[in-house]
């Protein structure tokens, strides 16, 4: 495994930060908010994003996408995190994308995966529910035998972007393990979405079914593929969930920087007294070393290499720590400013500490890192 | 520096074959599995175990013992994906490097930069041979941190300098040959427009060392006196008055060089026991064999990671690498985190192993218990030596952040 960017790779990433200088910058973000945006994001720039492949990098060409990999995909998400792009990558291209695409499952393949590179369709995977914390097991939602289909019962939490979504994936505990349920939002009886608004402003919804019929033509994948479809689909945004975080730390760093080398106190710029060098320092020494984590992971990824798993607990556990020093720090280092909501930073620390708790807190992915090792 | 081929792979799988052969037929059966042997020639070694002598010379003779440095001056030439292969190897048959030492990790990469091709002849073909041992005179008890400082004075007589002064902590000078020095050619000048970087035989009359007696009880580093010591001119590494330059370019040489040995780069990896196996020599297990104590399990987890991810971060910074390339500020950066990894790993080991940590000697402590605590207390030194983590910090800080003084 090399960890260097090719050219084409370093085309990409060039690309996406022009895009993101252009036409995302944090302000949109902050006026998504202010307007209390319905949906969250913006369907516009979801499309253009679409227009440069990035919802399909990693789908087949057959699908209508680009067939590349997590490679290539991280590097879009990282400067999207730069400045916290709201689009749903997260929930519709990795959550279910990735289920959808790993089920085998052609005719739900065919009918979603052409819809999700052109940008016409947002769905999302209902992996949590209250109380389960980072356990991808600890599933009470039920799917009782319902003559050929199944009647399901529960409640989901922060389901990502699921109060905009076309459809939804429902992981239900049936008398064979865990399976997904893929759910249209508009036309399924028996489920009621609603909004939950969040410290970070990412769209997420509360998901209740009650007595909802699920046809066998909903189930996704073969039986008994549930559990893995899910854990596999979680491992993968957790990947670009990373990459996202590394961007948001390097420009709440950046943002620092800047703020160290301009604000003066006791005739001097603030960025010359030794305490804060040294915490700057040592910042940038995590960012180096979750760089080189987010890139293992996906390349670990694309190889299908037996290290996933513990790669991309590695990767959560460096990127949790990393962007909350880089956020916590961050609002030291401005003082005052830092605590008011006119500043960015703010928006660094409040993402910093959504992230870290979506997907596994950094002790968890360290206590999976653990089992994986057999300690 | 060596003829890289772009179409490895066959190449490399023939090379990686060979090698292997060669390995086995010509290290001695007495070192294989002894990967923990350090092999540091010089005149005045005697190694105990004469297999060593014969493993450094017929290595050195392949080329081996210097894999990377060109054929001419005693080196064996290899690619950086060669010696890759080469060290892979050493690992995974756990014998030991042909040769370890400040010559090959540290003068002799700053000779390639800056020696004239008498000084490359001279000192890299005799330090690829094992034949010279060499030590590092940079800090003195003026000058540490603020190494710039340093006092010790050489003054032109004929075709030699004559050295008075004296340096400290240089670790090995009892029993090195050679050292190469930093010494003040121009008091008047700027105090880093007057250094010199100057190599000096120790076998003379006008050198003396001291040891000093560390708190782990060894004495691997002295104080080193020079009373009318004497150099040739011709040791005159790049210019007169020049020397901080090369000063700073070995200090890069000396940090790659300890973020090798704690990251992925040295074979010190596998005389390491995991710290997991460690743990369940202390501490007891639930029935699923999950560790017991969950606070040393995290601390294990977090560890590891680390470590991890810092040996994924030199590969990137190596990968990165464009041939040629010499190590720049962030060099800094693996010095500051591979010592501070290494650090807070024997920290674990000595909570791990709980009171059988506090041995010294004698009875009642395992020899591996007795060998912790003693690695535990010369750790502490690696936030110090080749600059301390402060110091580090502060290179960063203002070379690769930018931040102002
Ligand atoms: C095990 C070991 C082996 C060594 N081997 C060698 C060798 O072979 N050859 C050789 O020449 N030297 C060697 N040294 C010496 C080493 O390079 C010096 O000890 C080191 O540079 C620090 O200098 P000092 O001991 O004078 O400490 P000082 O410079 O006095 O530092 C004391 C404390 O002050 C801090 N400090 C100093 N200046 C600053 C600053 N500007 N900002 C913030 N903090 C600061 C330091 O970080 C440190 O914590 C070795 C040291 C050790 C421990």
């Amino acid at each position: 495994m090399e960890l260097r960017l090719s050219e084409d790779q370093e085309f990409i990433a060039r690309t996406a930060a022009d895009f993101v200088k252009e036409k995302s910058p944090l302000a949109r973000v902050r006026e998504l908010r202010d307007k209390g945006d319905a949906i969250g994001f913006s369907r516009a720039l979801w499309k253009e994003m679409a227009g440069l492949g990035w919802p399909g990098i990693l789908y087949p060409e057959a699908l209508g996408g680009a067939g590349l990999g997590f490679a290539e995909l991280v590097l879009v998400m990282e400067e999207l995190g730069r400045t916290l792009a709201p689009e749903p990558f997260l929930s519709t291209v990795l959550l279910a994308g990735q289920a959808l695409a790993r089920s085998g499952d052609e005719a739900k393949m065919k009918a979603w995966l052409p819809k999700i590179c052109a940008g016409d369709a947002v769905l999302t995977l209902a992996h949590q529910e209250a109380g389960g914390r980072y356990d991808l097991d600890a599933v009470s939602t039920t799917a009782k035998a319902n003559g050929a289909g199944h009647r399901l019962d529960g409640e989901k939490i922060q389901v990502l972007d699921g109060h905009v979504a076309d459809a939804l994936l429902i992981p239900a505990q049936t008398d064979g393990g865990i399976a997904l349920f893929l759910l249209p939002a508009a036309t399924t009886k028996g489920l009621t979405i609603t909004r939950q608004q969040r410290l970070d402003g990412r769209g997420v919804a509360l998901v209740k079914l009650e007595g909802v019929e699920a046809g066998p033509e909903t189930q996704l994948g073969a039986p008994g593929a549930g559990r893995a479809l899910l854990h596999d689909a979680v491992d993968r945004a957790c990947v670009g969930l990373c990459a996202e975080m590394l961007g948001a730390m390097q420009q709440a760093f950046a943002l620092s920087l800047a703020h160290l080398k301009e604000r003066e106190q006791f005739g001097a710029p603030i960025g010359s007294f030794q305490a804060l060098k040294h915490r700057a320092a040592d910042i940038f020494i995590e960012i180096e070393l979750c760089k080189s984590a987010v890139m293992a992971a996906a390349r670990a990824l694309d190889a299908d290499s037996p290290e996933v798993p513990a790669l991309v607990s590695l990767a959560k556990a460096k990127c949790s720590d990393g962007l909350i020093l880089a956020a916590n720090e961050g609002v030291q280092f401005f003082g005052g400013v830092g605590m008011t909501d006119e500043y960015d930073i703010g928006f660094y620390l409040k993402r910093a500490r959504a992230a870290e708790l979506s997907f596994g807190d950094a002790a968890h992915h360290r206590a999976r890192w653990a089992t994986l090792a057999g300690y | 520096m060596s003829e890289a081929s772009p179409r490895k792979t066959s190449d490399e799988t023939g090379f990686r074959e060979a090698t292997r052969v060669w390995l086995l037929e010509n290290c001695p059966p007495s070192l294989q599995g002894k990967s923990q042997v350090a092999i540091w020639g010089g005149r005045k070694w005697r190694p105990e175990n004469p297999d060593e002598r014969v493993w450094l010379e017929r290595a050195a003779s392949k080329g081996f013992s210097a894999p990377m440095w060109p054929v001419a001056y005693g080196g064996g030439g290899l690619s950086k994906a060669q010696n890759k292969v080469l060290l892979s190897l050493l690992r995974e048959l756990r014998i030991p490097l042909p040769l370890v030492g400040f010559g090959l990790t540290m003068i002799g990469p700053t000779l390639l930069q800056y020696g004239t091709e008498a000084q490359k002849r001279e000192h890299l073909t005799r330090i690829a041979r094992g034949e010279v041992l060499w030590c590092q005179g940079y800090s003195e008890p003026g000058a540490g941190s603020d190494l710039a400082g340093l006092q010790c004075r050489a003054e032109e007589d004929g075709d030699e300098y004559i050295i008075n002064g004296s340096k400290i902590w240089t670790s090995n000078a009892d029993a090195a040959d050679w050292i190469f020095c930093l010494v003040r050619t121009d008091p008047d000048a700027p105090k880093h427009e007057g250094i010199t970087f100057l190599l000096m035989d120790m076998d003379q009359p006008g050198v003396t060392v001291r040891p000093i007696k560390l708190i782990s009880g060894s004495s691997p580093f002295c104080e080193t006196f020079f009373n009318d010591a004497r150099a040739l001119k011709a040791n005159v590494v790049h210019k007169v008055n020049a020397g901080w330059t090369v000063a700073k370019a070995l200090l890069g040489h000396e940090r790659s060089m300890i973020a090798d040995a704690f990251g992925v780069g040295g074979t010190g990896g596998t005389k390491r026991v995991s710290l997991a196996e460690r743990a369940r020599r202390y501490l007891p297990s639930d029935k699923s064999g999950r560790l017991g104590d969950p606070v040393l399990r995290d601390a294990i987890a977090q560890s590891e990671i680390n470590a991890r991810a810092f040996a994924l971060t030199v590969q990137r910074s190596k990968d990165g690498m464009r041939a040629g390339h010499n190590p720049g500020p962030e060099s800094s950066m693996f010095k500051v985190y591979g010592t501070e990894l290494n650090m807070a790993r024997h920290e674990l080991m000595v909570r791990i192993a709980g009171p059988q940590a506090l041995g010294w000697e004698g009875a009642g402590f395992e020899a591996d218990e007795l060998a912790l605590t003693r690695d535990w207390l010369r750790t502490r030194g690696n936030s110090i030596e080749g600059g301390t983590s402060e110091v580090q910090r502060n290179v960063i800080a203002k070379r690769v952040l930018g931040l102002p003084d």
